[in-house]
């Protein structure tokens, strides 16, 4: 099934590491960029040019608070690729619902050979 | 990064890679042994219902391996490849090629190599099963893969649903 064109540019933005890095940053909090430069180990106008894609496709927002631009994430802009990679994701977990089940069984077998 | 109990986390790292994380509560060695033993894969692989009816592992570097599952509605899929890497309990890498893939489609096309590794903290293990894709259509391919067993998994609900109504 093919990805709508709209969503296209989301799922470049993101695809790049550093970005990932930024937006993994700013899912716990709204942050300046000093802050990012300083985690990512990047220099500003790297960090810059990351936000300014983010921005371009609505994954982070930006607010100026006095002189400081603070920047967050915008959950809504991802939700199409959480949307596409969902039932991938649940098929994965029910595979791994079912190897939950052999390694009960290995734990209790291990447990009784112990025992013995 | 924290995994939450009972979901696998999959994210996208790159254009060509699918990321999967699942926290088991199990010493790695019992996770290590259930994803080389056949007859230990054959009670898991198959994601939806259905059965895995072979699975053959040659454990060494160089050795292949081939599963063959059965799901209702699909028929047989059968999946095959090559260990890269072992190290025991830590690390498995291997080659897997999807069998089912369209006419046209070459084997090279087909095939990823995924790695596995295994970190055991408190006697529970962190499996991180990176897929490397040899393109960014092959990757997404098999990303829709599970969107079309999703769609399956509909269709038979509709089914019983139309059965119970008859």
């Amino acid at each position: 099934m093919a990805r709508a064109a709209t969503t296209a540019d989301a799922f470049n933005a993101v695809a790049e590491p550093r970005r990932r890095q930024i937006l993994d940053v700013l899912a716990g909090g709204e942050r300046p960029v000093n802050d990012l430069v300083r985690e990512l180990g990047l220099a500003q106008p790297q960090v810059s040019k990351h936000l300014r894609v983010l921005r371009e496709v609505g994954a982070v927002e930006v607010r100026e608070q006095g002189r400081q631009r603070l920047y967050r994430l915008n959950g809504r802009a991802l939700k199409p690729i959480h949307d596409w990679v969902r039932a991938y994701e649940d098929a994965w977990s029910e595979r791994f619902e079912q190897l939950d089940a052999v390694l009960e069984d290995l734990k209790r077998k291990e447990q009784g050979d112990a025992g013995e | 990064m924290p995994v939450s109990s009972g979901k696998a986390k999959v994210t996208l790292p790159t254009e060509e890679q699918i990321l999967i994380e699942r926290e088991f509560d199990a010493p790695r060695h019992l996770v290590y042994r259930a994803l080389t033993t056949p007859e230990l894969v054959k009670r898991w692989f198959h994601a939806r219902r259905g059965v895995v009816t072979s699975a053959e592992i040659d454990l060494r570097v160089g050795g292949k391996w081939r599963y063959v599952s059965e799901a209702d509605n699909f028929g047989e899929v059968g999946f095959h490849g090559e260990y890269r890497e072992l190290v025991l309990n830590e690390r498995i890498v291997w080659t897997e090629s999807y069998e089912g893939v369209p006419e046209g489609v070459s084997e090279e096309e087909a095939t990823t190599v995924n790695t596995a590794t295994l970190t055991e903290t408190a006697g529970r293990t962190l499996l991180t099963l990176l897929i490397q894709a040899p393109s960014k259509t092959t990757r997404d391919a098999i990303i829709d893969s599970g969107m079309e067993a999703g769609m399956q998994d509909a269709y038979d609900l509709l089914e019983d649903v139309a059965r119970s109504l008859s």
